[in-house]
């Protein structure tokens, strides 16, 4: 009989060390590897960060050992200006695109979506693990960068063209460190176009049984809408390094115009549009912000919820703001070419959607402050880094109102004012997002708590820390200090180094307190606190249904059905002050939205 | 609203995570507040989803190859060009693989569904080997187009027409391997007695996606080249 129905068996639990832990297609490893390897990545992004601010503070000094990581960029261990550019596109690479993608969206996510969706698995497990490795190997090509003859390369994260285009005429790192930039990225690009297929997928096909769209936490709608943007931005940027990749290797000139001369010789390269890459490059760039703190803003919410023992003032709108700061986030590239040279009517196209995209941020903050605002918030490592998150998304996002109006932006554009915006909004905040969802999912995770002391301490630290480095840098845009200087010659700018220094030391004393929750990680990781069941923090959504940490299949012998929409606390009548989504109890007055 | 208490079920061995292990579905959606009887038993196949949310990432890079053609456009006129005239062969192969699909498609569709389950002789595979030809055809037609261009000194970087040329038509037909690649799949499978219908009409989906993608692409290198 020719069967066309033939059912297999679920794919069991592995046996082996290698298909356990190595090539994993279990969610729950995969989200682990992904938050390996974002941790790795930080690390070595913060490293970098710390070169490039010893060396803007005290730009003669000579950083031990630094000849060893590059024998022509730091000859006597001072750094030269190029190699500074160099290390500033590393940190920038790195910290946006292996850390800020990589552990709120792929790594929180990849563990807990198919959990709170209450499913075994992602539907297409082999593709979530290829989409792991695909991204390990493109940070391979990163890291071999630094060990080419002539370094990284220098371009900036943004690697605009034509720099990024001409190959070694461009300077040092143009050659083969633009194209092992551009394959990292394309590889990159492939990892994520695979988790967002999986991620999609999980959202609109596995919920369990009572799993409405509305029934999902504020997390998963927060990752469902993430990959969307994923899916649709990643295949943008994938085309745009194919082409830079050609400009390099075929002799296209996709990026690069005719008539360009580079040191008294004029390039081979004819016909093509160095506005080009800024267009592609930005149509991904602007949803990525999006991409690096939408995750962010579901893992706060649900972390504050839990912590208020109430719901946010609004599900849904939480929700549709969310998504509309996605859809929007395509429709405002163009605040980042102000200065480009597009016609001045797109920059105000771009400008009016800009400014609309504060609405919904704005609605997003709102409620969050409406929803703490009277609340008895339980105070913990976890809940604490929400609020800091909540500040600086506030404190970066108000500098954005300034910068979505040309007239202004011209001025400030390549100013260190533009540095300190996108740092506190999308760099701190993400990073505030990741520290509280490592305290607050830690114990469903691996089964022991982190130490709560240590993680009250690295907040605090966290937390002034960033306000020292990041808000003297608006002062310093103000003021005219251009970004991207390795050395202040001008004497408009001499007067600003000792507000450089400052922000070195507090850079330093920032990076400190990442060692304490680095050593929290791991120490807590092998010999902290049991857990002290499988529901310390007393929430309501799946995961603190199913065991610590949960089986290979996340739920054991039994799926489970869900009641109730997801934030059931402080329910008038409840024999409880929350109530699971798996609890058949009866509710007279259920938090639900109509 | 008070919700309506049903014993949890058990987990159901025969079904894999890529068949649904949900049932709360894009189109089984259970009511936010209510009877869960509502609900049906099992959530569409996620391949079923998951061939369309891939179609659209597809759609988003060849999207962004057009838009930097029209970018680079407004830089300068581009540079005309004249189309290899096999490509229009292709074209007629390509259309004419999606065609003898969907009848291989509708034969299988009719065999799963039990209209020809008693003949066993009759393996509906046949037109799955003649779109499978037609795919290599193609694919065949589009390399010798790139040789004819190449020995006549027209290379990737001649000029602009020529690099958005290669690139949308590589571009093209590595995605179409792909689509050979799950026609393999399925022929394996039907040999195998394992074919889901899922899988048959996920690759059906895309390779119909790939002729009315190639067609999108000759009409823009004809009107823009």
């Amino acid at each position: 009989m020719h069967d066309m129905s033939t059912h297999a068996v679920p794919h069991g639990a592995p046996t082996s060390f290698i298909r356990k832990h190595v090539f994993s297609i279990d969610h729950k490893v995969i989200g682990k590897q992904y938050y390996a390897l974002a941790l790795v990545a930080a690390l070595v992004g913060m490293f970098l960060s710390w070169l490039m601010r010893i060396h803007l503070g005290w730009g003669s000094f000579a950083i031990p050992g630094l000849h060893l990581l590059s024998k022509n960029g730091a000859p006597g261990d001072v750094m030269t200006p190029e190699y500074y550019l160099q290390l500033m596109t590393m940190h920038g690479t790195i910290m946006v695109f292996f850390v800020l993608t990589t552990a709120p969206f792929a790594a929180f996510g990849n563990f807990f979506l198919p959990i709170q969706t209450g499913a075994e698995d992602m539907p297409f497990p082999h593709f979530n693990m290829m989409s792991f490795w695909v991204t390990f190997t493109a940070f391979l090509p990163i890291v071999a960068s630094f060990f080419v003859s002539d370094g990284p390369t220098l371009g900036g994260w943004t690697q605009y063209a034509p720099l990024s285009a001409i190959g070694s005429a461009g300077g040092p790192g143009e050659g083969w460190g633009v194209i092992l930039w551009a394959t990292s990225i394309c590889l990159f690009c492939i990892g994520q176009l695979l988790g967002s297929l999986n991620f999609i997928t999980t959202t609109l096909d596995m919920r369990c049984k009572g799993m409405s769209l509305m029934r999902l936490p504020l997390t998963a709608w927060a990752w469902f809408i993430t990959s969307v943007m994923g899916l649709t931005a990643f295949a943008v940027l994938m085309p745009a390094c194919i082409l830079l990749i050609l400009d390099h290797v075929a002799g296209t000139s996709f990026f690069v115009a005719s008539n360009l001369v580079i040191n008294d010789q004029m390039l081979a390269h004819s016909g093509g549009s160095t506005l080009l890459w800024q267009h592609l490059f930005w149509f991904f760039g602007h949803p990525e912000v999006y991409i690096a703190i939408v995750p962010g803003m579901g893992i706060v919410s649900h972390i504050l919820i839990t912590n208020m023992r109430r719901p946010m003032l609004s599900h849904r709108v939480l929700i549709y703001s969310m998504g509309a700061l996605a859809a929007l986030s395509y429709m405002v590239y163009g605040h980042h070419m102000f200065v480009s040279g597009m016609n001045p009517v797109s920059s105000l196209a771009f400008s009016f959607p800009t400014l609309v995209i504060t609405i919904p941020s704005t609605i997003v903050v709102l409620i969050w402050l409406g929803s703490l605002y009277g609340s008895k918030l339980r105070i913990n490592s976890a809940s604490l880094f929400s609020l800091g998150f909540i500040s600086m998304f506030i404190s970066g996002g108000v500098s954005g109102f300034f910068l979505a109006q040309p007239s202004i932006d011209i001025m400030l554009h390549a100013t260190y004012f533009v540095v300190g915006h996108f740092h506190l909004v999308m760099g701190v905040a993400a990073m505030f997002g990741i520290f509280a969802g490592t305290y607050f999912w830690f114990p469903k995770m691996t089964g022991r708590m982190m130490n709560e002391t240590l993680g009250k301490v690295h907040f605090v630290m966290s937390f002034i820390g960033a306000y020292c480095i990041f808000m003297p840098f608006h002062y310093l845009g103000i003021a005219g200090n251009v970004r991207r200087y390795q050395a202040f010659t001008d004497d408009y700018l001499i007067p600003l180094i000792p507000v450089h220094k400052f922000i070195t030391i507090a850079a330093l004393f920032t990076g400190l307190a990442q060692l304490i929750f680095l050593y929290n990680l791991i120490h807590s990781r092998f010999w902290g606190k049991m857990a002290p069941n499988d529901n310390p923090w007393e929430g309501t959504s799946l995961e603190w249904s199913t065991a610590t940490p949960p089986p290979h299949n996340n739920f054991g012998d039994k799926m489970p059905v869900v009641y109730h929409d997801p934030y059931q606390y402080s329910v008038e009548g409840a024999s409880a002050d929350y109530v699971m989504q798996t609890s058949p109890e009866q509710l007279k007055n259920a938090n639900e939205e109509k | 609203m008070a919700t309506t208490i049903h014993k949890p079920p058990t987990i159901d061995r025969e079904r894999l995570p890529s068949q649904g292990s949900g049932n709360g579905g894009w189109r089984n959606l259970a009511p936010a507040s209510g009877d869960l009887r509502r609900v049906k038993d099992s959530s569409p196949p996620p391949a079923s989803t998951g061939i369309w949310v891939g179609l659209a990432a597809i759609t988003m890079s060849f999207a962004a190859f057009t838009s930097a053609m029209i970018v680079r456009q407004g830089t300068a006129p581009l540079v005309h060009i004249t189309l290899p005239p096999v490509l229009y062969l292709n074209t007629l192969l390509i259309i004419a693989s999606s065609v003898t699909l969907e009848l291989s498609r509708r034969q299988i569709a009719a065999f799963m569904g039990g209209v020809h389950d008693r003949d066993h002789s009759a393996i509906p595979s046949r037109w799955l080997y003649v779109t499978l030809f037609l795919g290599l055809l193609f694919v065949a037609g589009q390399t010798f187009a790139w040789i004819q261009l190449k020995s006549q000194g027209f290379g990737l970087a001649t000029n602009i027409s020529y690099s958005f040329f290669y690139v949308l038509t590589v571009a093209h037909a590595l995605h179409v391997f792909g689509g050979l690649g799950g026609l393999i799949r399925v022929i394996g499978k039907v040999h195998h007695s394992v074919l889901r219908r899922s899988t048959l009409d996920a690759t059906s989906r895309y390779w119909h996606f790939m002729g009315a993608l190639w067609v999108y692409l000759l009409l823009l290198l004809w009107i823009k080249l």
